[in-house]
């Protein structure tokens, strides 16, 4: 997919794909008048770059054996990840009119068996990492060349689980396993530093035998340079690119707004709001 | 205070001891893992070790995974066959499952072993949300399940079956002995769903190999039979019932034993069966609480039904945090020796 976005003449640009992710996501929220819309519009230009530079896959054949593996450790950034698979194509556009009702294929937070392209069922916070552990065992086992990916955020740091996996894929080596991780500083009860705090992040993903980066995660130049630095390193070890990201980001009224985990956005705000995203997108 | 009232060891106890204990002798604390073979007993080394070798030959996509506990499950011997399909996961029981369940995604069948206490209370939802709720194909096969350890609580998986019942889409299965641990093993590796297996390790008695027998998964199998009791049990508790049946045909008393191995999912097509033929007490034996286990999963399953015994009981541990101790003493103690169960049996006849 990489390549094919690479050579297609008028290819969207990645900059064109997180405005559509953010805007998929919104129209989303707009169906359901709730989501974790600000999460997922701080992580869409993780995605992008995720699903239009890094990974392998093909749209249509969501389980094809050789992709890279992408898992949602965050079950509540679904909405995030589905306006994602939406723009790769491999859930159709017309399906997000049904997110979060009835019988949907794309219910609130991402289970595997719901919905194509969503490899695991997350939700239950901190136990992505441990799933990429065992998924980067398996594909060495298969001598496959794939990569798994964990999209975590900053609040999954607090887990104990995460430090486990984290432990044992520095033991292992996994150089086929790269952690995302979405800083966006708000949990539940408030501001990350103020609920548990988790920095110095850098240096204790190294001293667990981590190739870390930090970088700027809505600056997609950046991190396409991050990605490429992941894949592209030679040593035997996990690595993870620590993202830090403005919640609520492209739509000004929303990032100036109260932060909260559960951002509050009216009925009649959802409209304003894509207009805002696309007003930012034309500037 | 704690809740277990004053400090009651050291001089204070050995001046007084248990009533229930009189004239036993004071035994040493039973290893970490004690054989629960009686003295002369025949027994079979490591027979889940081994039958997992032997289902590995011809599958290939088996794996063996531990924390840190492959000698103390018998899973080492598997280790020791295929060094390359052995993943050592280190202390961390939650990754253990979690990465079980990643390597399950990628087409392999891990049989992941730890002890049952770690299994059922420190790893539950890593179980159910990692593994059950995708409907993998992981195998959960933990010692010391029960009453098997004379360390106390913390080692002691009173509740392990409770805790795993109430999980949906997972088989839960108590063999009772070498015979049935080695077909058992043979049976959840061509069962394609996650199972949780309780394990005896070392050297286990061999009992199930002079009647005729074969574990068959789902299934009860009706041992012996008998006109005046019905005793329906599981895991190392079905041993006892058949021992406890030659010690009441002594006493003129006809003693049936119903050995349920899998526990979930029930099969009470054979409970209702054996339990409806009037007349008999039935009682349920189980390596476990009172709570949670077979016995209120077989009362359940009769009162749905409209099937009434003449009357109903159970053989099990209290709902409590037991002591540690020598195992013979202990279940002596709790009531799940042959001798204390012979006599829970008489006293309700």
């Amino acid at each position: 997919m990489q390549g094919l976005t690479k050579t297609l003449a008028n290819a969207p640009s990645l900059d064109d794909r997180a405005w559509r992710i953010r805007r998929n996501a919104l129209r989303m929220g707009e169906v359901q008048g709730q989501g974790y819309i600000a999460q997922a519009l701080g992580v869409a230009d993780v995605l992008a770059v995720s699903y239009f530079h890094a990974l392998n896959y093909r749209p249509e054949e969501p389980y094809w054996e050789d992709r890279d593996r992408f898992l949602l450790s965050i079950g509540h950034y679904a909405i995030a990840l589905y306006a994602a698979l939406i723009e790769a194509g491999i859930v159709p556009e017309a399906e997000l009119e049904t997110y979060g009702t009835d019988d949907s294929r794309l219910p609130m937070s991402g289970m595997a068996s719901y919905t194509p392209g969503m490899e695991i069922s997350g939700g239950s916070l901190g136990i992505g990492l441990g799933i990429a552990v065992g998924i980067g065992l398996g594909l060495k086992r298969k001598s496959s060349r794939s990569f798994v990916y964990n999209l975590m955020s900053d609040g999954e740091l607090n887990e104990g689980p995460t430090w486990e996996a984290a432990m044992s894929a520095g033991h292992w080596g996994l150089d086929n396993l790269i952690c995302l991780v979405d800083v966006n500083r708000m949990q539940a009860d408030g501001p990350s530093t103020s609920v548990l705090n988790f920095e110095p992040l850098p240096a204790k993903w190294e001293a667990f035998g981590w190739h870390a980066q930090r970088v700027d995660g809505n600056d997609i130049a950046t991190l396409v340079r991050a990605f490429d630095a992941a894949r592209q390193l030679a040593e035997p070890k996990p690595r993870v690119v620590i993202c830090d990201t403005k919640m609520a980001k492209g739509v000004p009224f929303l990032e100036t707004r109260d932060k909260s985990h559960f951002l509050r956005v009216e009925q009649h705000e959802w409209a304003l709001a894509i207009d805002a995203l696309d007003a930012g997108r034309m500037s | 205070m704690s809740k277990r009232g004053p400090w009651r060891g050291g001089a204070a106890l050995a001046q007084q001891p248990r009533a229930e204990d009189s004239g036993r002798p004071r035994l040493t604390t039973s290893a970490m893992i004690a054989s629960l073979a009686a003295e002369g007993q025949r027994t079979s080394p490591a027979p889940f070790g081994r039958a997992l070798v032997e289902a590995a030959k011809s599958r290939p996509e088996i794996v063996g995974m531990t924390a840190d506990l492959s000698k103390y499950t018998d899973l080492h011997v598997f280790a020791k066959e295929y060094p390359e399909r052995f993943y050592q996961m280190g202390m961390a029981e939650q990754l253990l499952m979690l990465a079980a369940a990643g390597l399950a995604h990628e087409g392999f069948v891990p049989f992941v072993t730890t002890y049952a206490v770690f299994a059922s209370r420190r790893t539950y939802d890593f179980i159910s949300q990692g593994i059950a709720e995708e409907g993998l194909n992981v195998k959960v096969c933990c010692a010391l399940p029960g009453l098997t350890t004379g360390y106390g609580p913390s080692h002691q998986a009173t509740e392990d079956i409770a805790i795993f019942r109430a999980m949906p889409d997972l088989t839960v299965v108590d063999p009772c002995d070498a015979l049935d641990i080695e077909q058992a093993t043979h049976a959840i590796a061509a069962h394609d769903g996650p199972v949780y297996m309780r394990l005896l390790r070392g050297n286990v008695p061999l009992v199930l190999d002079e009647y005729d027998y074969r574990f068959e998964l789902g299934q009860a199998k009706l041992i012996r039979d008998g006109a005046d009791v019905l005793v329906v049990s599981s895991g190392f508790m079905t041993m006892r019932a058949l021992e406890t049946a030659k010690l009441l045909a002594a006493d003129r008393v006809d003693v049936a034993v119903l050995h349920v191995p899998t526990i979930k999912p029930l099969d009470e097509g054979a409970i209702l069966r054996e339990a409806g033929r009037g007349g008999r007490l039935v009682i349920v034996a189980e390596n476990h609480s009172v709570i949670g286990g077979l016995g209120e999963a077989v009362a359940g399953t009769l009162l749905r039904a409209g099937v009434a015994p003449r009357r109903f009981g159970q053989v099990a541990l209290p709902d409590a945090f037991l002591d540690a101790g020598a195992l013979p003493t202990l279940h002596d103690r709790y009531g799940i020796s042959a001798k204390a169960m012979a006599e829970t049996i008489k006293r309700q006849l």
